[in-house]
């Protein structure tokens, strides 16, 4: 091989290796071209040095755990009836059906181990597993695990972690075996399956004071991740077809104007937490709210039957 | 030679599409090995932000955090990297915090008073210029508190 033929070979396989070993990820600005439209962060004008060493660029949603957090700290109850029920698993046969619902009893399966439901929190275990296999996601639960959440049954803390573990388990090795629409799929379902459950805990009559509704409106920012999480794998016909189901929700959430202070760090603290402060803006009037709910119920009920 | 070069080039992307999931698989057993450990008091929120970065490479992290929540982000790297700069900025890429002021902590705990958009900014120093750069493991994750 000489050396005139070897040097484009040399430079293809470079250029193939790189765009393999970058899963889910965006070597350069790809994903800042892609996000330039709709995604609100600045970005200094002059990056192009700064873009060449970026590797990888990530976008975190809520996990499930997080979300029943945030649920539980804004005063939700636990309501039964919300959750998808078990019985439709059978139901889902579909890539697009498998991963969404993985997300969506993923959530409910957060809900119930937060709020101390041990039984139900098994039998979403099961689900979830069920699912994760069927997408041939390899020991996202395995018994060993089942056999753990058993024997822990009235243990929060080690629920909580089984369902972390869990968690991670799938979005990890969905990552790594290159399969990240499918796992956009799972986060976007779980993130509609928060909102879902958001909307339900409040009591019309009492918007303005309702501390859910806050969570309601801040959904408004990890929305703009969805997008940019689905836009990044549009390229699969399933995604793009959650793609715009996901703009409906979005233009409603375009009718909300949120304003947001700068933030002061105060990190001079004696139990060694910073607390960045800020003051937020924002109203939602009873008519969005009633079409928000609407329409997230609408898209959530097309998910699960 | 050029007719049989795309075949060539086939395999060698097979090859490399296999190799890959195993690099990835030894980050994410990295990440639950030692940088889960880190949270310490803090609840793994069961996501998972790992990638390969060699010296002078950095990552990128948007992340939305959620009011009266308190966090901790743990940043770790393989044991043959220098320590991992990292920092979190606000949308306006206004520094809130940069631990190369703290010593090159991997952990930063905070709470906020109204959510936030935040990035997260990982970078690998390049340490030995003039040598081979180091390769390795860089894992971002989060914890919550419970209390």
């Amino acid at each position: 091989m000489g050396s005139k033929n070897t040097m484009p070979f040399l430079i293809s396989l470079f250029a193939i290796s790189a765009a393999i070993l970058l899963p889910g990820g965006c070597a350069g600005n790809c994903s800042r071209q892609d996000s330039d439209r709709d995604f609100t962060i600045d970005l200094p004008e002059d990056q192009s040095e700064d873009m060449e060493r970026v590797k990888q660029i990530f976008y975190s949603l809520p996990s499930p755990l997080e979300t029943a957090l945030i649920l539980k700290s804004s005063g939700a109850v636990f309501n039964e009836d919300l959750l998808n029920p078990v019985e439709n698993v059978s139901r889902y046969m579909t890539n697009k059906s498998m991963a969404v619902n993985l997300g969506v009893y993923t959530t409910d399966l957060s809900y119930a181990s937060l709020f101390d439901q041990p039984q139900i929190s098994i039998d979403y275990m099961n689900a979830a597993k069920r699912l994760a296999d069927n997408l041939g996601i390899i020991d996202a639960v395995d018994s060993e695990t089942l056999e753990r959440l058993e024997a822990n049954i009235n243990d929060r803390e080690v629920i909580m972690d089984i369902v972390s573990e869990t968690f991670m388990n799938s979005s990890s090795f969905l990552q790594e075996s290159n399969r990240e629409p499918v796992a956009a799929m799972m986060l976007t379902g779980g993130w509609i399956e928060g909102l879902y459950l958001a909307l339900h805990q409040v009591d019309e009559d009492d918007i303005e004071q309702s501390r859910m509704v806050r969570i309601i409106l801040d959904k408004k920012l990890s929305l703009e991740i969805v997008m940019l999480l689905l836009r990044q794998n549009s390229h699969n016909d399933d995604v793009a077809s959650l793609m715009d189901e996901v703009r409906r929700i979005e233009d409603i959430y375009s009718k909300i104007e949120i304003t947001r202070s700068p933030i002061e760090v105060d990190r001079d603290r004696d139990d060694g937490v910073t607390v960045l402060r800020s003051t937020t803006d924002a109203r939602l009037d009873r008519e969005v709210f009633r079409e928000l709910k609407s329409t997230v119920t609408e898209i959530r009920t097309s998910f699960v039957s | 030679m050029i007719r049989r070069f795309p075949v060539f080039l086939f395999f060698a992307a097979i090859l490399l599409t296999n190799l890959s999931p195993e690099a990835q698989g030894q980050c994410k057993a990295f990440a639950r090995r030692i940088c889960k450990g880190d949270l310490e008091r803090y609840m793994h929120d069961g996501n998972y932000h790992a990638a390969i970065l060699t010296e002078g490479e950095e990552a990128e992290l948007y992340k939305t955090f959620y009011v009266d929540q308190e966090y901790r982000i743990a940043i770790c790297g393989d044991d043959g990297l220098p320590d991992i700069e990292f920092r979190v900025m606000d949308i306006q890429r206004n520094i809130l915090y940069d631990n190369s002021e703290n010593e090159f902590g991997g952990t930063w705990d905070f709470r906020l008073e109204s959510s936030q958009q935040l990035m997260i900014w990982v970078r690998v120093p390049s340490v030995n210029p003039g040598r081979e750069p180091a390769s390795g493991c860089v894992a971002i994750l989060f914890g919550l508190s419970t209390r």
